[in-house]
């Protein structure tokens, strides 16, 4: 009888922030189409490593599994990426699970991503509406702005151009490139514009656009290919004609 | 002084929009979800909303999108409610419109409208093929600027558990599990909105998200909020086949021109497009003339189901068919359907744009839930209301494409405003609720979690879920027949019986998935018994409830809404006749105009 093809996974275990890091390897049965989700299901279905030790299910952030939601962001064979569309037969085994190691660790491969939340947050990322009453159509826009904007609103806020950028490190507190991107995005749109000044006060601010040091590897792994850097130049644009005309007639 | 407070459990489009109507009227809301809100369901859909606009002179009106929906949902649907949303539709696609969703747009720079399944009107509003992103990210950058004004506390990362019940059965708060410290927590407020989205999971295999289990639906449930029609399940006839999931394949491929086919000749093996046309079987435009490809989803996962299980076309001899685009222009497909043809080309590693998608339907959509009233979406325990997938209102047996999106957003719209007035006329709020109340509820969550951690036994909780939705699938999906659902719930008799023996496997109090998700799992067992049930007593078809046994629709005994009732562990039905006030009740079909 023919062996039964496996798949050797090897995933960065972590019990808690505080606890000790270590690694497992598991080997798997391997199905067609597997991708990394259906490896840490196997896991969970039966917690035994490679070397027949009884182990935990390893705790992962998952939701929507056809990269869309952003949750499942991991490092996959040194890469960031959304562990869904991580295809078993395109990587390489073992196949080497971590977690994203700009964020605070939660266990195992989840991370506490709410920085990035919280940023959009001080860069006032909305289009600030009078209220949810009925004042008619919103503002026209052309066929070509739209197509210009809509491949920024698509960012699903996964981190992995964070995890990437040299600048996000635990000396600075670089907001980096998706946030950044949010900022072009709303003051692109015809009634966020009017409070471009806003959002560019607050990119100019600690940790804003000036810091970027230009590496452009976000975009290198930016799952939903997003112009990240375009975006970074043109905020940059934006902020030092601000800074300028505020130097002027400040 | 008195101090009116509001829960929302959920964060998709339906929770969002009722915490933005509740923060509007000067009321605190509590916002609770599993996940980050802008990673909630709601961003997968994918093809557009719906709103009779009118803009391409073909005499659309909101009173045709009525129709079309009670008609679509074979005349289930409690009318004047859906005449409601109707009628707001327009009005919804305006206020998107001003929060910046980038709706696609025409050469003059309005929104562009394509059409969708089961109308023959272009009435879908789309921003390429992620529309529910869009939408959701927009409602959630709204409820972003009300949490730094401080009217909207977020508690993400949290998961219910049940509602906080006082001695007369009024609801006074929720009870939740922070997904990271295991805190079980009880938080009072004056009114909860249910919020919480579908149950694929229950079907072991969707298109739904993970989140997507039902569980709140049941907890509640159990606590004896109704639940009604759910037995009606829809399975959306294209998408792709996963063993982690089954992806989506919009209805707006077909509404762009996309067709369905497979080979006449069985078990050809050319290659899809050396076939000539002649020898190909368009059998959706075949059958149904008039509709073609946009038959609504029930019609066109049976036709698929019949192709493939009677017939045995499917291509290759497997369990799919053809979805083709390859004759419309890549810049026109790149423009308007980009996102779901980055998902085929991701996850099946082909390009859509030059060859026929292989597709075959899945489960994907709830038209049944937490049974409300017509008017102010409340449940029948004071304080409860709901909003969106979980609850029942306005899709009847089959919800056409689009609608639930529009369905979503209509609901938050009117439970935040109903929530508040209701907790404004308490003559006590939850201030004056005594501690002991929530302690209870705390006290008697955090026993079942001990019992779980302390349990030994053999069964492991992913096995038995498994077991459970291959079995819901097989025999509560497409074609029912009543032998097969009383097997099902035997079977899930049997699941439940088990789940007394799970091992955790994971006994620590940090970030336990495992012990969260067992949780879910109670509740998905016995939601998917008041669904087969519900089946398996309503003998008829109708919309998406098909028994080859009982092949037609039966007004006079069926023309009813079912709803199941939790007593002391026992699920007893009753039926409510159904509000057919507006468009009287005629046949449905597709094959010719209606």
């Amino acid at each position: 009888m023919a062996e039964k093809k496996t798949v050797i996974v090897r995933v960065k275990r972590q019990a808690s922030p505080e606890a000790a890091a270590g690694w497992e390897e598991y080997e798997l049965p391997w199905r067609p189409s597997m991708n990394v989700i259906i490896c840490l299901r196997d896991i969970a279905e039966h917690p035994v490593t490679r070397d027949s030790k009884q182990t935990t299910p390893v705790s992962y952030d998952a939701n929507c599994l056809e990269e869309v939601c952003g949750a499942c962001a991991m490092i996959v064979n040194g890469r960031p990426r959304q562990a869904c569309s991580a295809l078993v037969d395109t990587l390489q085994q073992p196949i080497r699970i971590e977690p994203l190691t700009k964020f605070p660790l939660v266990r195992d491969l989840t991370v506490d991503r709410d920085s990035m939340f919280r940023n959009l947050k001080r860069m006032k990322a909305w289009v600030p509406i009078d209220g949810t009453y009925d004042l008619g159509e919103g503002p026209r826009m052309s066929a070509d702005q739209q197509e210009k904007a809509y491949p920024l609103s698509r960012c699903i806020t996964c981190g992995n151009c964070l995890e990437v950028c040299p600048q996000v490190n635990q000396h600075s507190q670089f907001v980096g490139a998706a946030i950044i991107s949010q900022v072009r995005l709303f003051n692109m749109h015809p009634t966020g514009a009017m409070h471009a000044r806003e959002r560019l006060d607050a990119v100019m601010g600690a940790g804003g656009v000036a810091d970027c040091a230009n590496a452009r590897n976000c975009v290198e792994v930016c799952p939903k290919d997003i112009p990240l850097t375009e975006s970074i130049a043109d905020v940059n644009r934006q902020a030092l004609k601000q800074a300028v005309l505020g130097w002027l007639f400040g | 002084m008195k101090t009116a407070k509001i829960i929302v459990v959920g964060g998709g489009l339906a929770g969002l929009m009722a915490t933005i109507r509740v923060a509007e009227l000067g009321v605190p809301v509590e916002l609770f979800s599993i996940v980050p809100v802008k990673r909630s369901h709601s961003v997968c859909a994918q093809g557009g909303i719906n709103a009779a606009k009118n803009t391409k002179g073909e005499g659309d009106s909101t009173a045709r999108h009525l129709d079309d929906t009670v008609y679509g949902g074979d005349f289930l649907a409690n009318q004047a409610p859906v005449k409601r949303m109707c009628d707001a539709a327009p009005g919804i696609i305006d206020l998107l419109d001003r929060m910046g969703v980038m709706f696609n747009r025409t050469p003059e720079g309005n929104l562009d409208y394509r059409r969708f399944g089961g109308t023959l009107y272009h009435r879908t509003a789309f921003a390429g093929a992620t529309t529910g992103q869009q939408i959701l990210y927009a409602l959630d950058e709204q409820v972003r600027r009300f949490e730094a004004e401080g009217r909207v506390t977020k508690y993400e990362g949290w998961t219910f558990l049940s509602a906080v019940l006082d001695d007369a059965g009024v609801c006074r708060g929720i009870c939740a599990m922070d997904l990271k410290t295991m805190e079980v927590r009880s938080f009072p407020a004056d009114a909860a909105i249910i919020c919480t989205g579908g149950n694929g999971a229950i079907f072991g295999r969707s298109t739904n998200s993970v989140v997507c289990t039902g569980s709140a639906q049941s907890a509640l449930f159990q606590q004896g909020v109704h639940y009604a029609n759910g037995e009606f399940i829809q399975v959306h006839p294209t998408a792709i086949p996963g063993e982690d999931k089954l992806r989506l394949m919009s209805e707006s491929a077909r509404g762009e021109g996309g067709r369905v086919w497979v080979p006449r000749k069985p078990g050809d093996s050319r290659a899809p497009l050396t076939i000539p046309v002649p020898e190909r079987f368009y059998f959706l435009e075949e059958w149904y003339p008039k509709y073609g490809n946009l038959v609504p989803r029930d019609v066109a996962t049976r036709a698929i189901h019949k192709i493939v299980f009677e017939e045995r076309l499917g291509v290759d001899g497997e369990a799919a068919v053809y979805l083709d685009l390859t004759h419309i222009p890549r810049e026109v497909l790149n423009r308007k359907l980009e996102g779901i043809l980055e998902i085929y080309e991701k996850f099946v590693g082909i390009d859509p744009r030059d060859h026929p998608m292989k597709v075959f339907p899945g489960m994907h959509y709830t038209m049944g839930g937490i049974w409300i009233d017509n008017d102010h979406a409340a449940t029948n325990v004071p304080g409860i209301y709901a909003a969106g997938e979980c609850e029942y209102q306005y899709h009847g047996a089959n919800r056409l494409g689009a609608n639930s999106l529009v369905s979503c957003i209509w609901g938050g719209m009117v439970a935040g405003p109903a929530s508040v007035k209701y907790a404004k006329g308490l003559d006590n709020g939850w201030e004056s609720v005594p501690a002991g109340i929530y302690d209870r509820e705390r006290t008697r969550q955090e026993a079942i979690h001990d019992a779980l951690v302390r349990q030994e036994g053999s069964e492991n909780p992913i096995t038995i879920w498994k077991e459970m939705g291959a079995s819901m699938t097989e025999h509560v999906t497409v074609v029912r027949y009543n032998k097969n659902l009383h097997q099902a719930d035997a079977k899930l008799q049997e699941l439940l019986e088990r789940y007394t023996r799970i091992n955790l496997s994971d006994r620590t109090k940090w970030s336990n998935q495992t012990l969260s998700f067992a949780r879910e799992l109670y509740n998905m067992l016995v939601l998917a018994r008041v669904i087969t049930l519900g089946a398996a007593a309503r003998d008829e078809s109708r919309g998406a409830h098909y028994k080859p046994d009982f092949p037609e629709r039966d007004d006079k005994h069926w023309l009813k809404t079912t709803r199941a009732i939790w007593e002391q562990g026992a699920i007893r039905f009753e039926y409510d006749a159904v509000d057919t006030s507006l468009v009287p009740p005629r046949a449905r079909r597709y094959d010719m105009t209606k």
